[in-house]
């Protein structure tokens, strides 16, 4: 609606991303393999972990492993919520269902937001499972009641900044299975040399820096802080401020690019 | 031209051009649909059919030239045009996992028809589609035909007056055709303007009351079916003699059917141009084959193909277009 006022303009769109995201999750609720990969993997890396790692390795945490991998395991399946955005977008793109949708007169924003906000939606309901089924295997909340709220809204910023980054990725490779060869692979090295599963300190020295310093490193330990070790009162840790940064950052540059990709068409 | 022929076109191309790197896959096409009408855009592959449709329904800019669907400028005005416009073909717009209801309740979501109107606009379309039993199954479950019909039926959701089909009925079997056929048929009768773009002859045939033939971006011929079988010489009667003794006889038995000479194709063809009548000719030929005591196989009455229109308008075959774009590495 050329004619629109900014206050309609912005309902408008609201309600097409609403469709939108109603429209993905419907599809996700539909196919079981969807749901498989999307909750009970991330529920199998956590006992897995918990299991056959865990008793190996020493973390410096209060509560022992169980407590040092939640929010690590959390951090892996947020950044790991992307390939669904990248391969959903790449398939709609190739199969020319974005050009029907952008051949429609709905707010131009509403494929990705509608994107976007069903993958986190996704990424919410299965960190609760996560969270529901950590306490079943012996994990604890050390951090008051603000803490487990904290760490499930940063679970969910790292999961929508590398949904940013995938979405460009999906929508300028086109082809879903080129972006399952080599569209995501950058996701493995980032979220296994992290702190998300081992202490740092057991790596080479030359991959200490990276994984110390990358921005999923940063948002597990953030995360870490607002679980195990925020005393009540006490000031946010550095890693959140850090980490939240970062996101920022990361959506700054790839927001533009995915909507251009997506303006662009099929 | 003047803004009366303007106000009676429901869509108007003028001198429109788009080119990928050095692809002119569009090279100054022009067009014009009346209201109510039917324009069938006829082509081989990579002709440029599709790059028009996306240019008219706002997917793709222009890169120089006019267009204007509903009176609006589909660069200038796009939102505009997009509210006049349905686009369907290859059934893109449905979502596998979902029923054919659900589907077009979400489509009626998306044009803000409100929960309630969504659903009786779904309920109506179902039932005109013929696709109400199916309505509640996944549209996986759908033949090739049901899910076109859907397709279609989505794109009709709000009503457009101006409805663009990209090949319909590629890859349907000959039912799924005919069924499509039909259903097309209807809706241009409720008065729907309709622009069809296809690579076959006799669709364009059934469904267009005027048929433009696309080569490499370009506009080659236009008219009517008629006018363009007329063009190509229309019907052609056929029939071989297996015997070559008789070959002579057989050739100077019908050759006062003929305007032009007849010979021998390389296949042991004999092949009479007989413009509209077809059926006719056929007959006189039968009979003076029987009077001159001649055995003639594979009699009958071909009608013309694309590659026969391609052939006589352009000196080449319909797939050398094809064959040459896939050369040049682009999508039609």
């Amino acid at each position: 609606m050329t004619d629109l006022a900014i206050g309609p303009r912005l309902r408008w769109g609201a309600h097409d991303a609403l469709t939108m995201s109603r429209r993905n999750l419907l599809i996700w609720l539909k196919v079981p393999a969807f749901i498989v990969f999307t909750v009970i993997q991330p529920v199998m890396f956590t006992l897995l972990f918990r299991y056959v790692f865990g008793g190996a390795l020493k973390v410096p945490v209060p509560g022992g492993y169980v407590n040092y991998l939640l929010p690590g395991v959390i951090g892996q399946t947020a950044a790991f919520t992307s390939f669904g955005t990248a391969i959903s977008l790449a398939m709609e793109m190739k199969e020319g269902v974005i050009d029907r949708l952008r051949s429609m007169p709905i707010a131009r924003s509403a494929v990705l937001l509608g994107r976007l906000g069903a993958d986190l939606v996704r990424l919410l309901v299965t960190v609760l499972i996560m969270i529901g089924v950590g306490y079943a295997v012996g994990f604890r909340f050390h951090s008051g009641i603000l803490g487990p709220i904290e760490m499930v809204a940063l679970s969910l910023l790292l999961g929508l900044a590398t949904c940013c980054i995938s979405a460009f990725i999906g929508l300028a490779i086109r082809d879903e299975e080129s972006v399952q060869a080599f569209g995501l692979i950058w996701v493995f090295p980032l979220t296994f040399v992290s702190s998300a599963f081992v202490d740092v300190h057991t790596m080479p020295g030359w991959m200490q820096a990276f994984a110390n310093n990358q921005p999923i490193s940063q948002m597990v330990e953030a995360m870490r802080a607002t679980a195990l070790g925020n005393p009540p009162g006490a000031p946010l840790s550095n890693h959140v401020w850090v980490g939240a940064l970062w996101m920022l950052g990361i959506m700054v540059v790839f927001i533009p690019l995915a909507v251009r990709a997506y303006r662009k068409g099929g | 031209m003047s803004g009366a022929v303007t106000a009676d076109n429901a869509i108007v191309v003028e001198g429109l051009k788009k080119h990928f790197g050095d692809v002119h896959a569009l090279d100054g096409i022009d067009l014009q649909v009346p209201r109510g009408s039917v324009l069938g855009v006829l082509g081989p592959n990579g002709a440029g059919k599709t790059t028009a449709v996306k240019v008219l329904t706002t997917l793709l800019r222009p890169d120089a030239g006019r267009v204007e669907v509903d009176g609006r400028d589909v660069v200038a005005d796009a939102e505009r045009v997009r509210h006049s416009i349905g686009l369907a073909g290859q059934s893109a717009a449905i979502v596998q996992e979902l029923g054919g209801r659900e589907n077009l309740e979400l489509i009626g979501r998306l044009y803000h028809l409100g929960r309630h109107e969504s659903k009786a606009r779904a309920a109506e379309l179902l039932e005109q589609f013929g696709l109400t039993d199916a309505a509640e199954r996944r549209a996986k479950t759908y033949s090739g035909g049901m899910m076109r019909r859907l397709d279609l039926a989505a794109s009709l959701v709000a009503r457009p007056r101006i409805l663009f089909l990209d090949e319909p009925t590629t890859g349907l079997d000959p039912r799924g055709r005919s069924d499509m056929w039909d259903v097309i048929r209807e809706l241009v009768a409720s008065g729907t303007t309709l622009l069809l773009t296809t690579q076959y002859l006799d669709e364009a045939d059934e469904l267009a009351d005027n048929i433009v033939v696309f080569d490499r971006g370009k506009v080659i011929a236009e008219g009517t079916a008629d006018d363009l079988k007329d063009t190509i010489g229309g019907d052609v009667v056929e029939f071989a003699v297996s015997d070559a003794t008789q070959r002579d006889a057989a050739l100077a038995a019908v050759r006062t059917l003929s305007d032009s000479e007849l010979q021998v194709e390389r296949n042991g063809y004999v092949n009479i141009r007989a413009g509209r009548e077809g059926s006719a000719t056929l007959i006189e030929v039968v009979r003076r084959l029987d009077a001159a005591g001649i055995k003639a196989e594979g009699l009958g009455v071909r009608r013309p193909s694309l590659d026969d229109v391609f052939l006589a308008l352009t000196g080449h075959k319909a797939e050398e277009t094809e064959r040459e774009v896939e050369a040049a590495g682009v999508a039609s």
